[in-house]
């Protein structure tokens, strides 16, 4: 008689991914969250001027330097950059509205608001997204609401493309059609299987903009269409330190510029791993 | 009471010409079981969605006791049981509450159904199709429920569990008088379960 | 006669997150081991949720990529790694699958079975696979949405033999289908198993498997619990598993008698014979004995202590 021996059992070897990802997550938070109050704080000291110590390189004027005009760049560069995420955040959450209403719009209004809501995702995307967002801030007169406005304004149509996706696929599914033949009303639907499945979409979406948000914030004030010169913007410190490149303080330029890099890096990875986290197709790995 | 449709034409939008019902009519009375047969792609599915209200006709009219389908309001007295019941559950939501949706299901009822306690806090996706279909049945098997369309329920799955779920449908439509349809390709099954069994017309 | 799959002791195994970072490891196949030979039809009966779709994405390495998978599977002698599988599926190993959404919904029908190939000896291939299979030249126009559940079926086969394929696995490949379309696939298959591939027909359809099926091997909870040839099922006494049995008796032709309860979870069974919950004749050593080998018994291969009792019902 010929008998099997049994396989050994597998105890899960390798990390637990999930947790890795959650403390990766609470991390950049803080960080972002850090920087962004700290920002705040730090807008006073970043307009001091000091005449004694103009021009000074990192190290002997500070971590980052100073400015031609004595300014410590290391609280130029913090409260710009605060600026920039308090800026990314109100576009991204605006746009991030205004994408749920216009997608769902065009998922339940019928066909004829499908195809002028359709008409308008594709005019905006056909515009390269830097040449919209300085028409509209030169339209609504430069400054603070010029830039917001250019930029909640030109980001919402590649997320709301994808919830009235979302959407008209969850309208047609079938466990919510037989939801409706058990007595469950519009109402309990939406909120009972609709949402959650629009949530972790809508959640990541958000997150993503970001990213894009703050960029185009940046180059469009890099440009001159954007913030005014007063305000210690990134782009702003960014373009004035492009006169001084040539004499040699490379500081001026390359600290503000790798803490914008390294912010946006941050908000791509955290939309990156919450996607991660949220997606059924990759929530155990 | 009595399930029917009259006449009815269905096709799907700019296939007119190739309507998937055409001037077709069926009716059931309480307490029947029908059996359907055909061969694939001949719009049994079809027949149930519209049968149920899920689809509306473009010509002829699907009553129940005479009323249109579509006017009953609340609990649909026509149920359906569909052939892949992992489509027919949100795969966010836990079977509990899944469940808590059709209103209060009769406890001996899932104990018939050989539902387990531990399957409520469970996923769809940690299921198999079996006990999907058990749910699924216990949810239609509502107490508002006056007929069933059983679209190829047990065709996904294993003999036992075909044999433990039609013995209890069976049980269950004798009691309450329900009037079942029943889409089936197992000619064996059909005659043990149907007292009569319709053909659908071959137009292609 | 050539062997052309051969699997010893595969375990599929899943990590699973539960609420939070909770993390978990779940046997879905354990032990299997299964041999197919050149001309042979194994038929792969079980529950679902038995684990049997598992087996065929393993052994074409496409598995979900939380998975871990144990053991050996060797195709034609050789072992049978993922890059070798990755290698030789859609060529020599054929798939037919059990959902229709296998097909790419946004591309027409003949250009998914040819594959994007402009020769004409492939599209002439093509044409004649759809109308071995009952499907007009018009099939090739249409997109899988146009496709009834039948029709879309008999695409998906006639996809997996338009080449010329050693070892076909098809997964469920039948419902959905009428007796007559179930019966002339089953028929092709037996054609094809005479030129001599090998196919492992995945089933939860005992009564179709045995019409054609050379060896039937019975799934329970993930593990083999009866490998028997065909004919053993005609008569019941001949069978060896408590759950074999119980499958016969659940036929509409055999009395459609079932028995109570439902297949355990794969993190339910602490230990004993995972079908202990259900049999007729379970005796106290069943419950305790953990792993019970797959072992030879009259013929055929059997999981049970007491293989062969009488069963009463």
């Amino acid at each position: 008689m010929k008998s099997y021996g049994n396989g050994t059992e597998y105890n899960g070897k390798g990390k637990n991914r999930r947790k890795s990802t959650i403390l990766f997550l609470a991390a950049a938070v803080v960080i972002l969250g850090a920087v962004t109050v700290s920002g705040i704080f730090l807008e006073g000291t970043a307009t001091e001027t000091d005449f004694s110590r103009t021009n000074l390189a990192p190290g002997a004027g500070g971590l980052f330097g100073t400015d031609w005009m004595g300014r410590d760049m290391f609280a130029r560069t913090l409260a710009g950059l605060s600026l920039s995420i308090r800026i990314g955040i109100v576009t991204a959450a605006v746009s991030a509205v205004i994408a749920l209403l216009a997608g769902t719009a065009a998922a339940t209004l019928g066909r004829k608001a499908d195809a002028v809501i359709s008409w308008c995702i594709d005019l905006v995307m056909g515009i390269p997204h830097i040449l919209l967002v300085m028409l509209i801030s030169i339209a609504c007169g430069r400054g603070f609401a010029g830039v917001v406005a250019g930029v909640a304004l030109s980001h919402w149509p590649s997320l709301a493309r994808v919830i009235r996706g979302e959407v008209i696929q969850l309208r047609q599914a079938p466990y919510i059609l037989v939801a409706e033949k058990l007595g469950a009303s519009k109402l309990q639907n939406v909120r009972r299987h609709m949402l959650p499945h629009l949530l972790p979409q809508f959640l990541t979406g958000l997150i993503l903009l970001f990213p894009h948000a703050i960029l185009h914030e940046a180059s469009v004030t890099f440009l001159g269409f954007g913030l005014s010169s007063e305000q210690p913007a990134i782009g702003v410190i960014l373009s004035e330190s492009m006169q001084y490149l040539t004499t040699g303080r490379w500081w001026l330029a390359l600290f503000p510029g790798l803490a914008l890099v390294l912010a946006v890096v941050l908000f791509a990875l955290l939309g990156e791993r919450l996607r991660q986290l949220m997606d059924p197709s990759s929530v155990h790995e | 009471m009595k399930l029917e449709a009259k006449e009815v034409t269905f096709y799907y939008r700019g296939r007119k010409k190739k309507p998937v019902l055409e001037n077709f009519s069926i009716s059931i009375e309480s307490g029947e079981r029908v059996g359907l047969r055909a061969p694939s792609g001949r719009g049994k599915t079809t027949l149930c969605r519209l049968l149920a209200g899920y689809e509306r006709p473009q010509e002829g009219k699907i009553l129940l006791d005479g009323r249109p389908i579509s006017e009953y309001k609340g609990v649909c007295p026509v149920q359906m049981v569909w052939q892949h019941p992992e489509t027919v559950v949100d795969p966010l939501l836990r079977l509990r509450d899944t469940f808590a949706e059709a209103g209060e299901i009769d406890p001996l009822l899932t104990e018939k159904l050989h539902i387990e306690k531990g399957w409520m806090d469970r996923f769809p996706a940690e299921l198999s199709g079996g006990e999907l279909q058990r749910f699924c049945l216990a949810r239609a098997l509502h107490p508002a429920t006056r007929f069933l369309l059983c679209d190829e329920i047990s065709a996904m799955l294993d003999l036992v569990t075909q044999a433990q779920i039609w013995a209890l449908l069976l049980d269950e439509a004798r009691r309450r008088k329900l009037g079942l349809l029943i889409v089936s390709h197992n000619r064996a099954l059909m005659e043990q379960v149907c007292t009569r069994i319709v053909e659908l017309p071959w137009n292609n | 006669m050539e062997t052309i799959l051969e699997i010893e002791h595969m375990s599929v195994f899943f990590t699973q997150y539960e609420r939070g970072i909770r993390r978990r490891i779940l046997p879905v196949i354990r032990d299997l081991t299964l041999s197919v030979g050149a001309g042979q039809i194994v038929a792969v009966v079980g529950a679902s949720g038995s684990g049997k779709s598992l087996l065929a994405h393993g052994i074409l390495g496409i598995l979900p990529y939380n998975s871990h998978v144990e053991g050996t599977i060797r195709y034609a002698g050789e072992l049978l790694t993922p890059e070798r599988s990755a290698e030789l599926r859609g060529r020599e190993i054929a798939l037919i699958p059990q959902g229709v959404n296998y097909l790419d919904p946004l591309m027409k029908i003949g250009p998914q079975l040819t594959k994007g190939s402009r020769e004409e000896k492939v599209h002439r291939r093509t044409r004649r696979a759809l109308e071995r299979y009952g499907l007009g030249r018009e099939t090739a126009e249409m997109y899988p949405f146009e496709l009834s559940g039948g029709m879309a079926r008999r695409v998906l086969i006639a996809s997996a033999v338009t080449g010329t394929p050693r070892l076909i696995i098809a997964d469920e490949p039948t419902p959905g289908l009428d007796a007559k379309a179930a019966e002339r696939i089953l028929g092709h298959f037996r054609e094809l198993a005479d030129e001599g591939a090998g196919i492992l027909f995945i089933t939860h359809d005992l009564e179709l498997a045995l019409t054609v099926a050379d060896q039937v091997a019975v799934f329970y909870a993930g593990e083999t619990i009866e490998a028997a040839p065909a004919e053993d099922f005609s008569d019941v006494s001949r069978l060896r598993h408590p759950f074999t049995k119980a499958l016969w008796h659940a036929m509409p032709e055999h009395g459609f008698n079932p028995i109570s309860g439902a297949q355990p979870y794969p993190d339910e069974k602490a230990h004993g014979c995972p079908f202990a919950g259900q049999c007729s004749e379970c005796m106290s050593d069943c419950r305790e004995t953990d792993r019970i080998p797959l072992r030879e018994f009259r013929g055929g291969m059997v999981r049970c202590l007491y293989p062969g009792e009488e069963t009463v019902l």
